[in-house]
């Protein structure tokens, strides 16, 4: 490629471009104003003949950066793909005419806006580089996975048969994590009515036999370096020994400890032997092998048990657990038929507040448990006491409305899952950043005790994974699961979110699938999720580093470590291309091949501003593609006017807005600025998880710089958009208006 | 049959609820219901019962046997259907309704003055009698339910309308002596009660 920069602007006529536009004399704005090499014009440019023309252009007279000024980036993508070239987009047609009304006064505001539109995507071009692969790319197909249960075993051997090679590492002598203590499990076909046989011991003879599939019982990872495509992971044993291999992904499938009952005593556990969990009755089961199930006390025949559903869990007292573990009532209403299984006089009474009966043959399983004669309570229980050789539960039934006081041999107790998620990295950061004085031993003490790392990773941002919420490792239950904050590391199984056997089962082999993925993406240099396939990557100038380390603490990703000499050290294959780091960064040395502080900064500089005295303010938004952008194209869709005062230019991620766009553009005599990003906070929808957040956090500060300037602050605003605001964006766009309109021009016109 | 009402009945336990699947029409039902409330909402007479349908399921699950069947609330059923049509787990709940009344009734716990239970004793004796319900004497019957004077006080409202029902042959005051029956009221009668051996017999095995 030649390193000349030649940029060719084609500005298409079709769409009513042609006719909307016909005056605006584009081509020669291309050329005259933001110096493109040529500028031609199309009648229907994404047409076999319009992009051929660009092709003849790109390989005879060596254009190596193309300016489509036509539909939005959204639109038409598989025709406009041309390889080694940067390719900028100006939209005319969902950014231009579907927005403005075709009239004789609102005609020379449309095509103020196109111009700038093509100017800036002519400047746009001008300061890319047309991205390269990652030359560090390596491919190694094996995956690891930590954890040995069911979930850990079904992603194994689904990787195997898709023909990668599996290691799995698994804490415990042998596999088969807490399902191997089950007696039996919840069917998981119709007709969904009888407790049925794990499957466990098939599962591990299938994984010891698989010649693709390696385990290392009694083992844990005592080190983890590296990124997708080239992970080097440290396997000790108990005994001491260690040894390193290459993965090209992780699967963390380490599962879930059940809740500590000990913390139940008004329940009983820990007084009576009588009460139990809902493990610890699968063990009696098991023990009993079809014959009837003893009490613990006193080795008594069961003629009465009682289930406590939601026993330390669903609630807020301190100590419980908030969530809903979303297994247990299956669990009882299996439990319960082991009961009936052998003797259908038991009394079986499960006493809950919200039966709760997921999945496919959930209701079916619920009914069977009824038809067995299994005795439902909707009620409160408040205490087990110990009454002799038997138990008293004392509940308020809630239908009846009554306290109740009933006899029986046993209770089991429905307690929750607690995942084994190892260090909470963020209470070790909050800690870290506390004052000496603040740093209190019991906090240390708390999280040495109770976190041992599961990944042990080198990372700088910590030992494992983010913990999304409860201690679970996830980024977004819904949106994207199995992905983690820490790219080509999944999790799956209960480890991510509270499930039964039959969801582990789905889960793992969706985990399965995303390892596999990933490694094939990273062989290529290639980003994973969100923006899969984007071969861009960050790089910064060492020169101007502060070594601040806002973009290594920063980076949602934890893409970025850290040197001996504290200079940031990008992991590319980790990283996903959001640009936070590039937001974060105070002297703006860190860009991406085609998406930079000058890209950007550029842009908004080469908008035409009028004069203080024309009436004709300038607004600039910068909107999240994710989300915002797509909401606005849809608003153009549907053809929702909004002023012809507003410039947009889309950013990657709201968290990869440098606040010198914002300085810039009020200095360059921009009346208003919009930034658009996606949901944050506890609920976000930020594609990038964190983005959004930081961006606002940032952006919390622009107050100050805007009083230094004496301008108002209305004339910046933050909006949380979702991709369904499509009515709402031209309003924020128009009230933006009207508040000028108020306030006044900018006087930093020049 | 009268040891049965004074059977120690343990409660959350099974006892109850078999005795209702074992005497009550349709009474197997009863364990199925998942308490979703659908047909106390439902009951356009809901706010007459001191029991909704549900609340009755569950106190026949936690064992309450006495309050159950000396209760008048099933008693207050109209047969509209709304809660079978809407109940999600598809429960009869009018026929273990009119189940669990009839069974009371039969165990001497229904409520004595309750107006159902009378209405309902004074219907069946009328029909079975000769296999068609005697209108003249069912309404006689009603007027006189609750006394002599009552009685005497409501037919001479009702003259008018009687009279008016005789000429335009609606009613035969001819009806009050005998009244016409079906073809056959010995084999009706017959049927009724091979029916009533076959019921007791079952009652008979569930509480052997």
């Amino acid at each position: 490629m030649a390193d000349e920069i030649k940029i060719g602007a084609y500005i298409c006529k079709g769409c009513g471009l042609g006719e909307r536009l016909a005056d605006a004399q584009l081509a020669t704005i291309a050329t005259r104003d933001a110096k493109a090499s040529i500028a031609k014009e199309h009648d229907f440019l994404c047409s076999a003949a319009g992009v051929a023309m660009i092709q003849n252009d790109i390989d005879n007279e060596g254009i190596n950066r193309v300016a489509i000024c036509a539909c939005s980036r959204r639109a038409k993508t598989d025709a406009f793909a041309f390889e080694n070239v940067a390719i900028t987009r100006g939209n005319l047609r969902e950014g231009v005419i579907w927005v403005r009304p075709d009239t004789d006064e609102a005609r020379e505001t449309t095509h103020e806006m196109a111009a700038d539109y093509v100017r800036m995507a002519v400047v746009e071009a001008k300061f890319q580089k047309p991205p390269s692969k990652n030359a560090d790319a390596q491919y190694n197909k094996n995956i690891l996975i930590v954890g040995g249960g069911y979930s850990g075993m079904t992603a194994a051997i689904e990787a195997s048969i898709a023909g990668y090679p599996v290691t799995i590492v698994e804490k415990n002598a042998h596999l088969g994590g807490n399902t191997a203590q089950f007696y039996k499990r919840v069917p998981n076909h119709a007709p969904y009515a009888e407790p049925a046989d794990t499957g466990i011991a098939d599962m591990i003879k299938t994984v010891e036999n698989d010649k693709n599939i390696t385990v290392h019982v009694n083992s844990r990872l005592t080190k983890t370096d590296g990124s997708p495509g080239q992970f080097s992971a440290d396997i000790s044993t108990e005994s001491g020994s260690t040894n390193t291999q290459q993965f090209g992904s992780i699967i963390q499938a380490s599962g879930f400890t059940p809740y500590d009952a000990n913390q139940l005593p008004e329940l009983g556990y820990g007084k009576s032997a009588n009460v139990v969990t809902q493990l610890e009755l699968e063990k009696l089961a098991k023990e009993a092998k079809g014959s009837p199930i003893k009490r613990p006390s006193d080795g008594k025949e069961v003629t009465n048990v009682v289930f406590v559903q939601c026993a330390g869990q669903r609630s807020t007292k301190e100590g419980h657990l908030p969530y809903c573990s979303g297994h247990c009532c299956l669990t009882s209403i299996k439990q319960a038929m082991y009961f009936k299984e052998n003797n259908p006089a038991v009394d079986t009474n499960v006493i809950y507040t919200d039966l709760r009966t997921p999945g496919a043959g959930g209701e079916d399983f619920y009914r069977s448990g009824q038809d067995k004669g299994v005795l439902f309570t909707k009620g409160q229980v408040n205490e087990v006491i110990e009454d002799g050789a038997s138990l008293k539960v004392k509940f308020k039934d809630l239908i009846l409305n009554e306290d109740i006081e009933e006899e029986t041999d046993l209770v089991v107790l429905a307690t929750g899952m607690v995942a084994n998620s190892g260090v909470d990295i963020e209470a070790v950061v909050k800690i870290d950043t506390n004052d000496e004085k603040e740093k209190s031993p019991a906090n240390e003490i708390k999280i040495n005790v109770k976190d041992i790392s599961v990944l042990n990773l080198t990372y700088r941002q910590g030992p494992d994974l983010p913990h999304l919420k409860y201690g679970f490792n996830d980024s977004h239950f819904i949106c994207f699961p199995y992905e983690t904050r820490r790219t080509g590391i999944y999790t799956t199984g209960p480890v991510r979110r509270p499930m039964d056997l039959q969801q582990a089962q789905e889960d793992a082999t969706g985990a399965a699938l995303k390892a596999i993925q990933v490694v094939e993406n990273a062989s290529q240099g290639r980003a994973a999720h969100p923006r899969s396939g984007d071969l861009s990557f960050p790089s910064f100038r060492k020169e101007g580093c502060t070594q601040c380390k806002r973009c290594t603490v920063e980076c949602p990703f934890g893409a970025i470590d850290e040197d001996e000499k504290r200079y940031p050290v990008f992991n590319e294959s980790r990283c996903r291309r959001c640009g936070t780091c590039m937001g974060a960064c105070p002297v703006r040395v860190i860009s991406f091949e085609n998406y930079s502080v000058e890209t950007v900064g550029q842009q908004l500089k080469i908008v035409d501003v009028p004069d203080e005295f024309s009436e004709k303010p300038r607004i600039l938004v910068l909107a999240c593609e994710n989300d915002a952008y797509p909401a606005l194209d849809m608003a153009g869709m549907n053809r929702y006017e909004y002023s012809a005062f507003v410039r947009i230019i889309p950013v990657r991620c709201l968290g990869s807005v440098n606040l010198i766009w914002i300085t810039d553009a009020l200095n360059s005599g921009y009346d208003g600025v919009i930034l658009m990003g996606c949901q944050k906070g506890e609920n976000y929808q930020c594609h990038f998880v964190k983005g959004s957040e930081l961006a606002h956090e940032r952006m919390g500060k622009i107050d100050e710089t805007l009083k230094t300037l004496s301008l108002e602050t209305e004339r910046v605003e933050t909006h949380e958009i979702a991709i369904t605001d499509i009515k709402r964006v031209p309003e924020i766009i128009n009230n933006m208006a009207a508040t000028i309109e108020k306030i006044g021009m900018s006087p930093f016109k020049f | 049959m009268a040891d049965l009402n004074v059977a120690a009945i343990e409660k959350y336990r099974n006892n109850f609820l078999k005795e209702v699947e074992a005497n009550v029409e349709e009474g197997e039902w009863v364990k199925m219901c998942m308490q979703c409330g659908v047909c106390s909402g439902s009951c356009p007479l809901g706010s007459a019962w001191d029991h909704p349908p549900q609340e009755l399921f569950m106190m026949i699950r936690a064992g309450k046997r006495e309050e159950v069947l000396t209760s008048d609330s099933m008693w207050m059923c109209t047969s509209c259907y709304n809660c079978v049509v809407r109940c999600p787990r598809g429960l009869p709940i009018t026929h273990i309704m009119h189940g669990l009344a009839s069974y009371a009734l039969r165990l001497g716990l229904a409520p004595k003055n309750q107006p159902t239970r009378k209405f309902a004793v004074l219907f069946w004796e009328n029909l079975v009698k000769t296999g068609r319900v005697n209108e003249l004497k069912l309404g006689l019957n009603l007027y006189f339910m609750n006394g002599f004077i009552e009685g005497i006080k409501t037919a001479l409202g009702m003259q008018k309308i009687g009279l008016g029902m005789w000429k335009t042959k609606r009613m035969s005051p001819m009806e009050f002596f005998g009244g016409h029956g079906c073809k056959d009221a010995k084999g009706l009668q017959a049927i009724l009660k091979k029916a009533r051996e076959i019921e007791d017999a079952k009652r008979q095995k569930f509480n052997s």
